[in-house]
């Protein structure tokens, strides 16, 4: 009964969102069929194990001749030993450019994202086929499925990794270097990516989502995104740009194009603030508004503590309107 | 064969014979791929012809290790002896040391197999 509980609750943490066991891509179901491989090889020697074990405490308890000792280490200590290690071996180099697939001449033809890594937050910039820039986003990534895509990472700051364990991955983004890895979605569905390199006091609180969508969708969304639509609330703006907020956040369409803070354009049709942090609701942005540090220790926006009452609020619901 | 070899030129420095091999062998082949990818578009030298090269280099390397069995094979008297060869006399030391350097000579040359057995299944560097 116990038992039945145990196996019921280990399986059904392997799936959701962010589980390499529940593969959505071409190369996250490799990686999970070579985890199943060397689960299975770790259990067959782990068997021959234990009941070697039990034959020499139960029914083999007299003594063996030095010769068959011998012949028992030469085959279990050497010889199955080296020959599991070169099969397994074999197995996980030949699979690996199915995890990492890489074309002769480069990877010019894929449609290619952006991510940089930053302390603590994902910027996303969208390009065209000739590398200048579609748009920028922050913190979502949207996939096409069926088709693969070529994330080209980067880090202004700090090591980190770039790792959606439904699609694939991970890549690590290193300061001075630019890295590669494709992906290609074969469920549409929403999943979460994460930063898979320690980073600073807030690794943990980023994350980004991934929607992988059929190609109409994705081709409409990349549409509605270069779009840009004046937002629906002026006063907000007007606040938002008072504030300063606009130093560091950019919103298409505004005069505000900081560089230095994710851009908020569309900020209203996320699913979370502070890169995966908390729930997209106006009283959750206000609060970041207000105690960033608080939220996010070791972030760089600073604290907004000192606005007027209602301020934060009405630039919270001016952005959770833009769309 | 037993006459063209050296007679009993074994000494410590021969224990470490085979591990120097697989050292080198390791270092040459992450060495020359790495580089090799990383002048990719600059030399225009087939991938293929960087594995075939570290094949034959492989090929080379195992056959050093085997020689360097044979000998240490030898030293050790063909196994003539069992070990552990624990007695303090010079002969014991011998057939010790002998026996010990076939053994590393054997890590070794799984070690060497294992190091190029990428070779068999990358075909390409990375973009």
């Amino acid at each position: 009964m116990l038992g039945a509980l145990f196996v019921c609750l280990s399986l059904s943490s392997c799936s959701g969102v962010q589980s390499a066991l529940d593969p959505a891509g071409l190369e996250a179901s490799k990686v999970a069929t070579l985890f199943y491989v060397m689960l299975a090889g770790g259990g067959l020697i782990w068997l021959g194990v234990v009941g070697a074990l039990f034959y020499a405490t139960r029914t083999g308890r007299e003594p063996h001749s030095e010769r068959s000792a011998g012949r028992v280490i030469l085959w279990c200590g050497v010889i199955v030993p080296v020959t599991v290690l070169a099969a397994l071996l074999s197995y996980a180099v030949w699979l690996m450019p199915n995890m990492r697939p890489w074309a002769p001449g480069g990877e010019g033809g894929l449609r290619r994202i952006e991510v940089t890594g930053e302390q603590f937050w994902w910027r996303v910039r969208y390009l065209r086929a000739d590398g200048s820039l579609l748009f920028e986003t922050a913190n979502e990534v949207f996939v096409p499925v069926g088709e693969r895509v070529l994330f080209v990472l980067k880090s202004p700051d700090v090591i980190h990794s770039f790792w959606i364990p439904s699609l694939g991955g991970k890549m690590d983004m290193i300061p001075g270097r630019i890295n590669h890895v494709a992906l290609e979605a074969t469920k549409p569905g929403t999943y979460r990516g994460v930063c898979a390199e320690f980073c600073g006091p807030s690794h943990a609180l980023m994350a980004f989502s991934v929607e992988a969508v059929d190609a109409a969708e994705f081709e409409d969304w990349i549409a509605s995104r270069r779009a840009g639509r004046p937002a629906a609330d002026p006063g907000g703006l007007e606040l938002f740009l008072r504030h300063g907020c606009d130093a560091c956040h950019a919103i298409a369409g505004t005069t505000a194009d900081g560089t230095i803070g994710p851009s908020l354009t569309a900020f209203g049709a996320r699913g979370s603030v502070g890169a995966g942090t908390l729930p997209n609701t106006v009283e959750d942005v206000a609060r970041f508004i207000r105690y960033p540090d608080e939220i996010k220790p070791g972030s760089r926006m600073p604290s907004f503590g000192m606005l007027p009452e209602g301020d934060a609020e009405r630039i919270a619901a001016y952005l959770k309107g833009l769309r | 064969m037993r006459s063209i070899l050296p007679r009993e030129i074994e000494s410590l420095w021969t224990l470490f014979t085979a591990p120097v091999v697989w050292a080198l062998h390791f270092i040459v082949c992450y060495v020359v791929v790495a580089i090799y990818c990383e002048k990719a578009g600059v030399w225009e030298i087939d991938f293929n012809s960087i594995r075939i090269g570290l094949g034959l280099l492989t090929l080379a390397a195992l056959g050093m290790i085997v020689l360097s069995a044979y000998l240490a094979w030898r030293q050790w008297g063909f196994g003539s002896g069992d070990p552990p060869h624990d007695r303090p006399t010079d002969h014991d030391r011998r057939l010790f040391q002998g026996f010990a350097t076939l053994l590393l000579s054997g890590l070794s040359f799984v070690a060497v197999v294992y190091v190029a057995i990428p070779l068999i299944f990358i075909a390409g560097c990375q973009q």
